[in-house]
């Protein structure tokens, strides 16, 4: 039914696609800098267990005009559709935000927002976030956790986060805490989605224009 | 000879108008939708069409009021809407007030049922807006069986049971008018105008037609499938919008300032990223003629194309040189272009000449009171 289905996508031929969400506002970004690095670290973990995967990336910044031009008037631009799709079709999500005051960003909620109802339903989610500093790590599991729970996708236990300091430590333990280096938090939250994304049914996308319940069925107020 | 039809709607808005600096009353609102009507009927359109509204700042909530009034001051436009409210409406008042129009009209009426866009009117009218397409469905099953069945007896969810009903006065020369049905979005409502071989209209008029195109697409695969005829010959509708000047540039900066605080787009993307996105179209009559005149590329033959031009506070002496030049510039090149290579036997948008010729002419179906009391013949064995 639908003419523009993209390539791959939850469709049970073809590799397996990890979306990318970042919602980085500044370019270059760190917040992308973090979302490609789990991404990747996604499909390396998935490799390990015989899945081919590829990343397929959603940069919001570009599409920020594009977002509120949906929010005022339900238009989605070309672009947008395609970003939307391609995060309603993938096997699992990566989602990465910067924290402002206190939680996600305007762009990536935006984003989240205008997603089709259902669209997240079951699938596996690896959560995200940057900031200047440590202190705000917990907006993982406060603010994002909650939202992707809402959605109602598999978010999963660990929440990969990148305060700026931590670009600063790729090897060996901090001498300032216990926290395990961030290359090591990626590849663990990276081989959590992959157990959750290997063993996941591929079923084929939803297409809003298809009839669930027979005109019968409806008329009889079933 | 097949003709496309070609109208106008409004959604019948009362808006500031943003370049000379004031609102219109509702007085003159309501006064300037009769002139609009009159000038569609005058250059030649085959169709008026108003919305109906329960809320400012819009003033059609009577839409039969108002399509009686132009009804007696027209002659050969047919009176439509979009769209009537199937899921806040009681059926039965649908049923009375259009057949009425209908007969004050001459038979120029038709309908298009929606379930509107503004979530207050279900509890307002008391009902629930999680039942919208529950709604539809039995309201409307409940209308399409009082135009065709003198008596009724009916029980749903949604409504009083009925009893021994008729409704009056019964359809002009025994045919109910011609039902359209609008969506954007939801693939029930085409299957129901499928099921019933009614037409469908899509309001594409903020939608990219690709979208349209799917809609489209599923309500004419679902019309073969319920065996009222090819795919092909689906009645279906399209909505439209569009600002003209001779020359395009002034076109755009007449319109830009309508356009960038309008109501719904107003404050988002620019006069071109929306005109690119939807089928908005601002400029020369040439660039609208060349822009409908491919639609029939995406949707395939179409019968009714319907046009949104009395909006964002456009003046009404704006308006009506609009009305003209759609009349008279674009639209006679819009259905030329639109009948070359129309195969013979896709349908025009049934009208009440041509569904009273499908039957073998007119029938008075008067239905006559048995029982001078109670309007009804006394029921055996109650009592």
């Amino acid at each position: 039914m639908n003419p523009v289905a993209p390539a791959g996508g939850r469709t049970p031929a073809g590799p397996h696609v990890i979306a990318v969400v970042s919602a980085g506002l500044s370019e270059p970004s760190s917040t992308r800098l973090l979302a490609d690095r789990l991404g990747e670290a996604t499909v390396h973990s998935l490799g390990e267990r015989g899945v081919v995967a590829e990343v397929r990336t959603v940069e919001l910044r570009a599409l920020a005009q594009e977002l509120t031009t949906m929010l005022l008037t339900g238009v989605a631009s070309a672009n947008l559709r395609a970003a939307l799709e391609a995060v309603a079709r993938a096997d699992g999500l990566v989602a990465v935000s910067p924290i402002f005051s206190g939680s996600y960003n305007g762009l990536f909620k935006t984003f989240f927002d205008l997603l089709d109802d259902g669209a997240l339903e079951g699938v596996p989610v690896l959560l995200g976030a940057t900031a200047g500093t440590a202190r705000h790590s917990l907006a993982i599991d406060h603010a994002m956790r909650p939202l992707f729970a809402y959605l109602g996708a598999f978010a999963v236990p660990t929440g990969v986060f990148a305060a700026t300091d931590d670009f600063g430590h790729s090897s060996g333990v901090r001498s300032d805490d216990d926290v395990a280096p961030l290359a090591e938090r990626v590849a663990r939250g990276a081989h959590e989605l992959a157990d959750l994304v290997a063993v996941r049914e591929r079923t084929a996308p939803t297409d809003p224009f298809a009839l669930t319940e027979s005109f019968e069925d409806l008329l009889r107020g079933q | 000879m097949t003709s496309m039809q070609f109208g106008i709607f409004t959604v019948g808005d009362v808006t500031p108008d943003p370049v000379a600096g004031r609102t219109p009353t509702e007085a003159e609102r309501i006064q300037a939708t009769v002139k609009i009507a009159e000038k569609a009927e005058e250059v030649g359109l085959d169709v008026f069409a108003t919305g109906e509204h329960h809320n400012p700042p819009f003033v059609p909530s009577s839409p039969t009021t108002l399509l009686g009034y132009i009804a007696a001051r027209t002659e050969r436009i047919i009176l439509s809407t979009a769209t009537t409210l199937i899921t806040t409406n009681d059926p039965v008042k649908i049923a009375e007030d259009y057949a009425m129009l209908q007969h004050l009209a001459g038979g120029r009426v038709d309908l298009m049922m929606g379930r509107g866009n503004t979530g207050p009117v279900y509890p307002w009218f008391g009902e629930d807006i999680r039942n919208g397409i529950a709604l539809a469905v039995e309201k409307y099953a409940l209308l399409h069986r009082l135009w065709r069945e003198d008596v009724v007896d009916w029980e749903g969810k949604f409504r009083t049971p009925l009893q021994s009903f008729t409704s009056t006065p019964r359809p002009l020369d025994g045919v109910p008018p011609f039902v359209w049905h609008g969506s954007i979005r939801s693939p029930q409502i085409a299957e129901q105008a499928a099921y019933y071989g009614d037409g469908f209209f899509h309001n594409n008029i903020f939608w990219p037609i690709e979208h349209t195109k799917q809609m489209i697409g599923l309500y004419r695969e679902r019309f073969e499938h319920y065996g009222h005829g090819r795919a092909d010959q689906a009645i279906v509708g399209l909505g439209g919008q569009v600002f003209m000047r001779a020359d395009s540039q002034d076109a755009v900066r007449e319109f830009r300032p309508y356009f960038d605080v309008a109501p719904v787009y107003g404050h988002g993307p620019s006069l071109e990223e929306f005109t690119e996105m939807t089928p908005l179209t601002v400029g020369s009559p040439q660039q609208v003629i060349d822009r409908y005149a491919a639609m029939r590329d995406h949707v395939g033959d179409y019968q009714r194309q319907m046009f949104l031009m009395d909006h964002a506070g456009l003046p009404l002496q704006t308006v009506l040189e609009q009305i003209e030049i759609l009349g008279t510039e674009v639209v006679p090149v819009l259905r030329r272009e639109m009948a070359v290579g129309r195969p013979a036997d896709v349908p025009d948008a049934p009208t009440h000449a041509s569904l009273v010729a499908a039957v073998g002419g007119p029938t008075d179906v008067t239905v006559y009171a048995l029982d001078g009391v109670t309007g009804r013949a006394a029921e055996v064995g109650v009592g």
